[in-house]
């Protein structure tokens, strides 16, 4: 139904268009507008009834005017999916971006996409190793979860996760991921370095690009997460692939948000931020996970800075409560020369219990993951403390602890960029760290596991 | 006007029709797929509807069809052990007829229209009944024992009554006016089910967590919120008292969270034994999932499709319990569908009903006379997610104006893996007068003031602390030290109750007692050796002392903690000699 073109468009405001007197339009309707200058714009209908009906157009509304057409496409926006996505960079809003022909569709999805069953998911248990050694011992990442990496403007959180998508795998398993790559208004040198990476690699010829830059159209924004979510869910749940979605950065994402709230003077939540961001934030992150009886997996690594490095910000906020946990990256690590510089504390794996153990990292993983955080937390609290009252003022336990939290961040925390740590090399290293530590005070490691690990019972 | 209507408008969730009859909370079905939809506002000659699914690609002009009826559950056997949608459609069927994605358009039967239930009389022919009258029963599960009752407001005198094995849908009973009874009716679910009065709570809800039980104790019938920030524990708590808690029957409503937490949920609890019965949990369980993904108007009913069904098993003399995790999930869809309608908005962004909407539904709460004469309650317990775990909001706010129990989490401890992360400092229940002559009569005669000790001394430990920050603990005089311990000693082996743990996960009432009064025997003795010249240092090291605490994590510590009392008693005495 590629429909009549009508100019009747009576207002425009923001990224927004308002027109009357059309025939009957559909919500959420796809919507070409041409310009006097001959451009075509893309936009989707936001709210319709008889007299008015409101478009938010994608690309900015930059040189529309009440003369340009506005056509219906009678359908709601839709993906071309098959398998031919592997290997593809695509712009924000699915065209092709490196060159390539277009996308020969098995068949087109809707990018809203249907909210999975929850009758019908199944739980994540397999532990995906990811090298680093503070991820794997202390925020174990599984299968299907969704991982957020809060961060901060001018911290490494796109090489950590660069790091994250090479090495990741499954102890005992080939398996490999197929990266969904998400671009959000980054900037075209931090894009560039993405995909020079992917490119050394070999990764991008097993990857899906979806690239919004910094320059490119700021509502595009809000589409384009959706697309590379269709294409995981398509090649998840269809293909059996084992998918990792990285998208960056969800800050942007959110401030395109606000700005479309913004323009039909919508009551604006906190920081201005629209009521419903948890919602359609949830309706992103959700589309994380396994189903039962489909092979692939969709395991997300939404990456956003902090405004303000502010976890109580809205974005972070609301993030948190939607996802399985958050690794957090600390600027005052980075500020001592630490990579990663992973603030275990504040990060959690809510997953974390389901993938680690005997059966699948080793027996002692828990056990030793507890004591090093706490030993590592109590050593933090105490340089505090040290600050006041002077080292001598510390006992023999708080000396060793306090020594302890200085290791942890030099030996267990740093590693390289293309350092690829086991899980069984990661927790012998914390057993090799903790021996500096009178067994008196590990009061979290249970004796048998001391028995049997501690290096002083291995020679 | 007719029952039928035209779309004028459709915004998200929200669509408006024309040249339609309709009266506030009808249900309607909206467009050419016949979405579910309910009238919330009528406007001059149109009706704002809002949606229960997706509502793309639907136009102006489709039509909409009022059905007259309102908004309502399906009560009857068949209830528990299912999972269901905010609207009341069972996960399950959806997805045989949809797959595993959520679609639209489809109808679902609440529970198995056909399945046969022994059905056992209790009434005659003559006999006259009024609503909320019990005239029979079937065995619903292995635990529950499922009243048909009359509908509230319907009754007559019987003219015949059935016996043996019926659906739900066949007609078991019928009046002298000619009026046929099934063992399935309805109710609408905005509408409070009808009791005779309601009782002042004066029995606990047990529930097997320590800090809950000992410290801040809910009644049956009462009402609990428990806000905190992301990742402090919500969940876990609330999970926790769907499995351990002492209520007959549970509804655990997923209101706007995780996929993943309901299907952990579907996972664990078919191969959980309550500890009450023995029995598996998912006998007595009703799960209601409405996850953060799915429509948000379907969010906003699912509290009250949720409560309705609670207040049905009330009814039969039931102790219910309802977990609602998330009411702020419930209170945003409130917000999102307000500010769809342009209401005027009142603090944050929400409808300025909002507090009269939190206080209507934990009203619904209470222990009750039944219209049948039996003792009914529901206990509520809902999890609040303030923004940026600060409760000045006003969904927090809302709530502690009309709870009586608060349950804080707190960020920091949760941080130090301290769990529960409650707050002891904060945190408050205003039950325990009404509930502590039945601590007295059931657990122990000084339970009410071992409690007001064990908090005492947490309150003293953190005033000490301040003191402690400034000068180091070095600086105190022994006994304050000595105090410093003992209330170290009620965080870490009272307080503390890792949630996932095999043994210490739930924690038997009596067994937290005796628990309570070893902190304090520990005191007593402490403080008597120290008198007679023991060290500080020598008693808090007994190796006794840290077996007993230790023990917690052992099955069988109800049988062996008195005599490890008694080691560290006589193990802190025998300190006195070595100096
Ligand atoms: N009682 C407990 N025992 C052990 N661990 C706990 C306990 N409570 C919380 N935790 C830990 O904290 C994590 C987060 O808890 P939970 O999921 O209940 O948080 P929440 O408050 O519901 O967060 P959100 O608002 O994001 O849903 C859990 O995954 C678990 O690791
Ligand atoms: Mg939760």
């Amino acid at each position: 139904m590629t429909g009549k073109e009508y100019r009747t468009i009576t207002d425009v405001k923001g990224p927004l268009v308002f027109l009357n007197k059309t025939e009957p339009v559909a919500f959420g309707e796809i919507v070409s507008l041409r310009l006097s200058n001959g451009t075509v714009k893309n936009g989707q209908v936001l709210d319709t009834s008889n007299d008015l009906v409101i478009v938010q157009v994608f690309e900015g509304t930059a040189k529309i005017d009440r003369e340009a057409g506005v056509t219906f496409l009678g359908d709601v926006f839709k993906l071309p999916v098959s398998t031919d996505l592997v290997g593809r960079i695509l712009d924000g809003a699915g065209r092709p971006r490196d060159g390539g022909p277009d996308i020969v569709a098995e068949k087109y999805d809707d990018i809203i996409g249907a909210a999975i069953n929850p009758f019908s998911r199944r739980s994540p248990h397999d532990f995906i190793q990811t090298g680093i050694s503070a991820i794997d011992c202390c925020t174990s990442l599984v299968r299907g979860q969704k991982l957020p990496i809060f961060s901060a403007s001018g911290l490494p959180h796109n090489d950590i996760a660069l790091q994250i998508a090479r090495q990741a795998k499954l102890t005992g398993s080939d398996e490999e991921f197929v990266v969904v790559f998400c671009a959000m208004g980054i900037t075209a040198e931090e894009y560039n370095f993405f995909r020079a990476d992917l490119e050394r690699t070999g990764a991008l010829e097993k990857a899906v690009l979806f690239v919004n830059l910094a320059d490119d159209p700021a509502v595009e924004r809000i589409i384009t997460p959706r697309l590379a979510l269709t294409a995981a869910e398509y090649l998840a749940f269809e293909k059996d692939y084992h998918v990792l979605v990285i998208y960056t950065d969800m800050t942007n994402y959110c401030d395109a948000l606000r700005q479309i709230g913004a323009a039909r003077e919508e009551v604006p939540g906190r920081r201005g931020y629209p009521g419903y961001m948890y919602t359609d934030l949830a309706m992103l992150y959700e589309r994380a996970g396994l189903i039962k009886g489909k092979k692939g997996s969709i395991t997300q690594f939404p990456i956003l800075t902090m405004p303000g490095d502010d976890i109580t910000h809205p974005i972070p906020d609301l993030s948190g409560y939607i996802t399985e946990g958050q690794v957090v990256i600390s600027r005052e690590l980075h500020q001592q020369g630490i990579y990663p510089p992973i603030n275990v504390l504040p990060s959690l794996s809510r997953l974390m219990g389901s993938c680690i153990g005997e059966k699948t990292t080793r027996e002692d993983h828990k056990s030793v993951s507890d004591q090093m955080y706490a030993a590592y937390a109590q050593g933090r609290e105490l340089r505090g403390l040290v600050a006041i009252v002077g080292e001598d003022a510390l006992n023999e336990r708080d000396k060793q602890l306090l020594d302890f939290s200085g290791v942890f961040e030099d030996k267990f925390l740093r590693q390289s960029r293309d350092e690829d740590r086991s899980i069984d090399e990661t927790l012998d290293l914390c057993w090799t760290l903790m021996s500096a530590i009178d067994t008196k005070y590990l009061v979290r490691l249970d004796q048998k596991w001391i028995d049997k690990y501690h290096p002083d019972n291995r020679k | 006007m007719k029952n039928e209507g035209l779309i004028y408008r459709i915004s998200g969730p929200v669509v408006t029709a024309i040249d339609m009859k309709a009266a506030m909370y009808d249900v309607v079905r909206v467009g050419t797929e016949g979405l579910m939809g309910e009238v919330i506002e009528l406007h001059g000659d149109k009706a704002v509807i809002q949606v229960y699914e997706d509502t793309s690609g639907i136009r102006p002009g489709e039509v909409v069809v009022n059905t007259g009826e309102t908004l309502s559950v399906s009560l009857g056997p068949g209830l528990l052990t299912q999972i269901y949608d905010g609207i009341q459609r069972p996960l399950p069927t959806l997805e045989k007829e949809m797959g595993v994605f959520l679609t639209r358009g489809v109808d679902a039967d609440a529970f198995d229209l056909e399945k046969i239930w022994t059905f056992e009389p209790q009434v005659s022919v003559g006999d006259s009944v009024v609503g909320g009258q019990v005239i029979g029963h079937v065995q619903e599960t292995d635990t529950i024992v499922h009243k048909i009752m009359v509908v509230p407001g319907n009754g007559g005198v019987v003219k015949s009554i059935e016996s043996g094995d019926f659906n739900v849908t066949q007609t078991i009973c019928t009046f002298e006016d000619g009026t046929e009874m099934q063992m399935m009716q309805k109710w609408p679910v905005r509408t409070p089910r009808p009791y005779q009065q309601k009782y002042a709570p004066v029995i606990p809800l047990v529930t097997g967590m320590r800090i809950l039980d000992f410290l801040f104790p809910l009644a049956k019938g009462g009402a609990a919120g428990i806000p905190g920030p992301f990742g402090s524990g919500k969940t876990v708590t609330q999970q926790s008292l769907a499995k351990y808690s002492d209520a007959q029957l549970v509804v655990y409503i997923g209101c706007g969270e995780r996929g993943n937490e309901m299907t952990e949920v579907l996972d664990e609890f078919p191969h959980l034994i309550d500890p009450n019965t023995g029995k598996p949990l998912m006998n007595r369980t009703v799960m209601i999932a409405n996850t953060s993904n799915m429509p948000v108007a379907a969010r906003e009913a699912s509290v009250y499709t949720g409560i309705t069904i609670a207040e049905y098993y009330r009814d039969m003399g039931y102790d219910v319990a309802l977990m609602a995790d998330s009411t702020s999930r419930w209170a945003e869809a409130m917000r999102e569908i307000s500010s769809r309608l342009e209401e005027m908005p009142g603090e944050e962004g929400y409808p300025a009903y909002l507090s009269t909407r939190i206080a209507e539904f934990y009203e619904r709460a209470g222990r009750v006379e039944t219209l049948n004469g039996e003792d009914g309650s529901i206990t509520v317990i809902g999890a609040v997610s303030p923004p940026g775990g600060d409760i000045s909001e006003p969904v927090s706010q809302g709530t502690l104006r009309i709870v009586k129990v608060f349950w804080g989490l707190d960020a920091g401890l949760a941080r130090q893996r301290h769990f529960p992360a409650i707050n002891w400092l904060n945190s408050y229940s205003l039950y325990p007068q009404s509930l502590d002559q039945w601590f007295r009569d059931n657990i122990a005669q000084d339970f009410p003031e071992v409690r007001i000790e064990l908090s005492g001394l947490l309150q003293i430990e953190s005033e000490l602390q301040e003191i402690v920050q400034l000068v180091g603990s070095d600086a105190l005089p022994v006994d304050q030290q000595l105090t410093l311990e003992v209330a170290r000693m009620i965080r870490e082996y009272f307080l503390q109750q890792n949630g996932f743990h095999d043994v210490d996960a739930y924690c038997d009432i009596h067994l937290q007692y005796k628990m309570a009064k070893a902190i304090l025997a520990f005191q007593e003795s402490a403080k008597s050796a120290m008198a007679s010249g023991a060290q500080l240092g020598d008693v808090v090291n007994v190796p006794s002392r840290s077996d007993l605490m230790r023990g917690r994590l052992n099955k069988g510590y109800v049988d062996t903690i008195d005599d490890m009392v008694k080691t560290m008693n006589d193990e802190i005495a025998a300190t006195v000699e070595e100096n």
